[in-house]
């Protein structure tokens, strides 16, 4: 049984269907990539599983659990954390409260202070700057302190929306070995990327969706050689 | 407890905060003994608007919905002291006064709170509308008149009672702003979506706060009510009252709780000095100070103040001005 199962979902923005018929499953302690161009579905599938959008039929399961039906807190204190793209950062607050933030959820806010600490210790950056604004931070700085942020719940799974997506080169590959890491500690790893040659390089398993429909899926490393992929997203 | 704690007591500039508040509220307790007899009214409407302005600044100050149904929590408080002012101790009518506020800010909460931007803002100033045109027709219908009278409290009564009201809302506020609840709201303001995304039920916090920042107004305007002695309408849900909170909360600054303080006393001063010199002119004088503060000090006067301070620690050369 795989740790997050989405069976057979449908989700619409009023008139407008943007998946139809999407089922994947992530296996416990692997890092599964989901790829696609912009407006395939991708944020509306993430946004699904946790919790912002309701489908209008099919399930979510976490744990077995069913989750589609619960809302955001509640999904973060069963141990999925989600990074949306960009950040989504509180400009005007300080590192430290952008962090406690992270772990909102009631049952976590008694804890926040030794997460915090654990937090601090994984990125000494943040440790550095705890009272600065976090709008004045650079934009690798402020992709830290959103994965921070994210694993302040304690997440034994972690959804990253667009990860590398406006970083340099050089800290979008600083971004991935963090992944790498956290994968080697045994978070589970939902990896939602435009940027497709690096993420299929670290991906255990891949989905490709398009116009709200998964057309292919495969192990990471087939996917690379796939005729299909190579075309429509490598450009070779 | 802990956060009592952290809010009074938690470092220097805490517990500065907490003596001083403490000081002022005792100060204010005796002062009315050492002046003219307009005083104490004087001071009871400068309170009251210090609370509105304070209440407006509670909610929309940090989520960013800018509401203009002050008047409708604060002539609902007119009326409820109407109806049950002959009948009850002014404690009472005061207390549910307050419930009835936050009720009714709930209640509109629930169904406006999904609005954004500046249809939340057109629906608050139509309430206040609704509530004067609907309790006129009400009156008419079933007592065949306009406005009702009020059982007159002496000034100095009154006083002491938005004193009560306002300590007690100071003493709420603090804590609250540095509470989850508090920085919940400042997360909505800044960014909605990503307060939802860390787990914030967006809609339920923002309901509450209004609701909260609804029911000391409702209070202040029934005690405030004893002192015209009669309620109608057009004075229970004037205008002015959805106005002035904003004007003075933008004026005094709404990153603290001094800024709604003070811009309540600057202003309330001001039209009260100009209202008794200057009658024809007092609005024009008060347009062109408004157009001033909002073109100079955006931030109102702490924000000028803070900018001073961080100047000062920073010396002169470090200031980050942020791109986003």
């Amino acid at each position: 049984m795989a740790m997050l199962e989405v069976s057979n979902i449908n989700v619409s923005y009023g008139n407008v269907q943007a998946l139809w018929d999407v089922s994947i499953h992530v296996e416990e302690g692997k890092i599964v990539a989901l790829l696609g161009a912009n407006g395939a579905g991708k944020t509306t599938l993430l946004n699904t599983m946790t919790g912002m959008l309701k489908p209008t039929s099919g399930e979510v399961t976490f744990k077995g659990e069913r989750i589609d039906n619960l809302p955001s807190d509640k999904i973060i204190e069963k141990g999925i954390a989600y990074l949306p793209e960009g950040g989504r950062l509180f400009p005007e607050m300080t590192i430290k409260e952008n962090l406690e933030m992270g772990a909102y959820p009631s049952t976590l806010w008694k804890n926040r202070k030794p997460d915090l600490e654990r937090i601090y210790g994984m990125f000494p950056i943040l440790d550095e700057r705890r009272s600065q604004l976090s709008r004045t931070m650079s934009g690798g700085e402020r992709q830290m302190l959103a994965m921070g942020r994210a694993l302040m719940s304690n997440p034994t799974m972690c959804f990253f929306d667009e990860l590398s997506y406006g970083l340099s080169p050089k800290m979008a590959q600083e971004v991935f070995k963090i992944v790498k890491q956290l994968h080697s500690e045994g978070i589970t790893v939902l990896l939602v990327e435009q940027n497709v040659y690096q993420t299929l390089e670290i991906a255990d398993y891949a989905y490709v969706i398009e116009n709200g429909r998964i057309v292919k899926e495969g192990e990471g490393h087939a996917m690379l050689e796939d005729d299909y992929i190579k075309q429509a997203y490598l450009g070779v | 407890m802990e956060l009592l704690k952290r809010s009074f007591f938690g470092g220097k500039a805490a517990k500065i905060q907490f003596f001083a508040i403490i000081i002022a509220i005792v100060v204010l307790f005796f002062v009315p003994n050492f002046g003219s007899a307009y005083l104490p009214l004087f001071l009871a409407w400068v309170i009251t608007y210090a609370v509105m302005s304070l209440a407006w600044t509670l909610f929309s100050g940090k989520t960013g919905y800018v509401s203009l149904a002050s008047a409708a929590f604060y002539g609902t408080g007119m009326y409820v002291q109407a109806a049950l002012g002959s009948n009850l101790p002014i404690v009472v009518s005061m207390i549910i006064a307050a419930a009835a506020s936050f009720g009714v800010a709930f209640g509109i909460g629930l169904v406006t709170l999904r609005l954004r931007g500046v249809y939340f803002t057109i629906f608050t100033f139509g309430l206040s509308l609704f509530l004067n045109k609907f309790i006129h027709w009400y009156e008419v219908k079933f007592f065949h008149t306009k406005g009702h009278m009020v059982l007159a409290y002496d000034n100095l009564t009154v006083y002491y009672c938005v004193l009560v009201v306002f300590a007690i809302f100071l003493l709420v506020v603090i804590p609250m702003n540095k509470s989850r609840f508090g920085l919940a709201l400042d997360c909505i303001g800044q960014n909605e979506d990503s307060a939802q995304h860390v787990g914030v039920n967006t809609t339920m916090t923002k309901v509450l706060a209004f609701a909260v920042s609804a029911a000391p107004v409702g209070a202040v305007g029934a005690a405030m009510a004893t002192t015209i002695g009669y309620v109608d309408p057009d004075i229970a849900f004037k205008l002015l009252a959805s106005f002035m909170p904003v004007l003075m909360a933008i004026f005094g600054g709404t990153h603290s709780v001094y800024g709604p303080i003070v811009g309540a006393i600057v202003f309330y001063s001001l039209q009260d000095y100009l209202l008794r010199e200057l009658p024809g002119a007092y609005m024009i004088i008060f347009g062109c100070v408004m157009v001033a503060v909002i073109l100079l000090m955006p931030k109102g006067i702490f924000g000028v103040i803070d900018t001073i301070i961080a100047r000062r620690k920073r010396g002169f050369d470090g200031e980050v001005i942020g791109d986003v």
